[in-house]
């Protein structure tokens, strides 16, 4: 779709891995891990929206806030804006965090419901700027304004505010420190149908003005493809396809992503009626004990032997398609 | 969509201090400002009433005694022919400050070990490991070995009746804080995996301030509670350790000395009982008052309904 070699990349993952150590016994011995992102690479450029899809459960939240630090990945790089992020000490990492941010699912939860929005809002400018309360007050408006926030709000508390309007509190805040990079984190999950919209149409919008770089995350295919410019599809902590959305969306190659495009819902009745769908059998393997090979082998429509006992490498189809799948290896 | 209004009209209120919106909510309580307004009351009548009572606490005029209430003694007097009216006065002094400093001291205590246990993961087996034990601990004797160590060095030090106070605080708040430490631990770590903590992560937010900002407000509700549990609980454990002859001086009144010293005149004389007793459970009941207020001012979600 467009030349990738001449952008600049913002982020780099390469090798992601982030297990969750189960302790069982008397001893709490170290029995196991939950493996909630396995070996996961990707790049996003400058001023694009990496959208991360699939299903409940497969590890993108998890990759999300990896990328972002907020748990220490067991293996891999994580580069931001050229700075290897994955062994930093929280410290050094402090003075990291204005450049990257994150909108949460949850806008309930995510805004302390003992604060008021300017002082949540604030919160990132007082702990990364000296500027006065007057200053800090001036640029708290500002956000206000550009998120679509009434200025009369300041005063107020999470609880009095509707879901959509408590993630633009959500968004002004991730964007106090003018970041560069931002993970939002199924941020429209929570919210029902019209306010998404609104709330999708406004990151967009902030995109344009600010030069904005979105991991978005989501399990809702429709809004992904409204907003990606590229989609990674995660399967049981593993990206199985990363595609320009247009190619994604027109000629998926992984048969998950077949699977997951044909369960999209159709607006046309018609259409409805004669979807070909690809219902998946089976439950989605234990993340800690994934099946030997390929993960998504216990469920493929068109599984080979060599799927159960290889796992297809990760690899670039086609210029700007990578697909983990024995059936475009040979 | 909002932007015309707030170009036209730049009249939005400017954000406006929290403890006034605290103020604000506090007034609605009726229970806590009558209250407040009562506490404040006995604070006067304890403090500022022997400047106008001038009766000694401690005369003995044995031809008044064991009276009833009269105009010379309001209160009546007791079986030696102190001024019962004086010596609730005094005892008061000695009460409140041994209450209030005794469950500041507790709460102190328990609060950063329970924050600090639930905070952090690393210390949470060796606080709770202690507060198990402090648990466990059998109180007497301990309170026993205390004093023993301690009383005189701190006569010494500090002169009988400051020595003693400081004791017995000390005794007081160092075997009460385990509750706390408990209750705040729990809250702590069930508020560590909400959203809004792994957002001040996520900002930069190192965990002292953490902590400050985002952890204590929202734990402030139990703390409150066992705050004002806490000095009714003082004052009458401190009432039970001066019983024992482990506290003050047996001729130096204490709201709780009070009450025992009546018990043996109950049948003759049942006002004794009656002026400390209203003293000691009118007094917790106006803190557990304020508290209670306080805590319902306090949340933001509670606050303007």
């Amino acid at each position: 779709m467009f030349d990738t070699s001449q952008r600049k990349k913002l982020v780099s993952v390469k090798g992601l891995k982030m297990y969750f150590p189960i302790h069982t016994g008397l001893m709490r011995r170290h029995t196991g891990d939950v493996k909630a992102v396995d070996d996961v690479s990707f790049d996003i450029y400058e001023g694009e929206t990496l959208g991360l899809v699939g299903e409940s459960g497969c590890g993108k939240s998890t990759c999300g806030r990896a990328v972002l630090r907020l748990y220490d990945p067991t293996a891999g790089t994580i580069e931001v804006d050229s700075t290897d992020i994955s062994t930093m000490s929280q410290g050094d990492l402090r003075k990291m965090r204005p450049v990257m941010q994150m909108v949460f699912q949850d806008p309930q939860a995510s805004l302390n419901p003992r604060m008021s929005v300017a002082d949540i809002i604030g919160e990132p400018l007082r702990e990364h700027t000296r500027k006065s309360k007057a200053e800090r007050l001036d640029r708290i408006y500002e956000l206000m304004d550009a998120v679509g926030l009434n200025r009369d709000f300041a005063n107020r508390y999470p609880h009095e505010f509707s879901g959509g309007q408590r993630q633009r509190i959500g968004i002004a805040r991730a964007l106090a420190l003018n970041p560069k990079f931002i993970v939002c984190d199924e941020p429209i999950a929570a919210l029902d149908v019209s306010i998404q919209a609104q709330v999708v149409n406004l990151l967009e919008d902030l995109q344009g003005e600010l030069g904005l770089t979105y991991l978005f995350i989501s399990h809702d295919l429709s809004m992904v493809r409204h907003i990606a410019d590229r989609v990674a599809v995660m399967y049981l902590g593993k990206v199985v396809e990363l595609a320009p959305r247009e190619g994604l969306y027109a000629d998926p190659k992984h048969p998950y992503t077949v699977a997951l495009l044909s369960a999209v819902p159709e607006p046309d009745p018609a259409a409805h009626d004669e979807a070909n769908r690809i219902i998946l059998q089976g439950d989605v393997p234990s993340p800690s004990n994934p099946p030997q090979g390929c993960n998504f082998c216990t469920r493929c429509p068109r599984v080979m032997d060599i799927c159960k006992q290889q796992d297809p490498e990760f690899r670039e189809i086609e210029p700007g398609r990578f697909v983990a799948c024995h059936l475009y290896n040979q | 969509m909002t932007d015309l209004t707030t170009l036209e009209a730049e009249t939005y209120q400017k954000p406006r201090n929290q403890w006034w919106d605290v103020w604000d909510q506090f007034k609605t309580h009726k229970g806590a400002l009558i209250g407040a307004a009562f506490f404040i009351f006995v604070l006067i009548f304890v403090f500022l009433g022997p400047i106008f009572w001038t009766l000694d606490a401690q005369y003995i005029d044995i031809r008044a005694r064991s009276q009833g209430p009269s105009w010379a003694h309001p209160m009546g007097t007791d079986q030696l022919g102190r001024d019962t009216l004086s010596r609730i006065m005094v005892g008061g002094q000695t009460s409140l400050l041994v209450g209030l400093t005794a469950m500041l001291l507790a709460l102190i205590v328990g609060t950063l070990v329970g924050v600090l246990a639930g905070y952090f993961k690393r210390l949470d087996g060796i606080l709770m490991r202690l507060t198990d034990l402090f648990l466990a601990l059998p109180l007497l004797p301990l309170l026993l070995v205390i004093i023993m160590l301690f009383r005189d060095t701190l006569r010494a030090q500090f002169g009988p009746e400051k020595g003693i106070f400081i004791l017995i605080v000390f005794v007081i708040g160092i075997t009460s804080w385990m509750q706390t430490a408990r209750i705040v631990r729990g809250d702590v770590l069930a508020l560590k995996e909400r959203e809004f903590v792994l957002a001040a992560r996520s900002i930069g937010t190192p965990p002292y301030r953490m902590i400050t900002r985002h952890v204590l407000p929202n734990v402030l509700s139990p703390i409150m509670v066992s705050a004002t549990l806490g000095i009714a609980n003082a004052i009458i454990t401190e009432s039970a350790l001066s019983f024992l002859g482990l506290g003050f001086p047996s001729d130096f009144p204490t709201w709780g000395r009070l009450l025992f010293d009546g018990t043996d005149w109950l049948q003759r004389n049942p006002e004794r009982v009656i002026w400390p007793g209203l003293a000691i459970s009118l007094t917790v009941l106006s803190v557990n008052y304020i508290g209670d207020g306080l805590r319902d001012a306090l949340d933001p979600r509670i606050r303007g309904r």
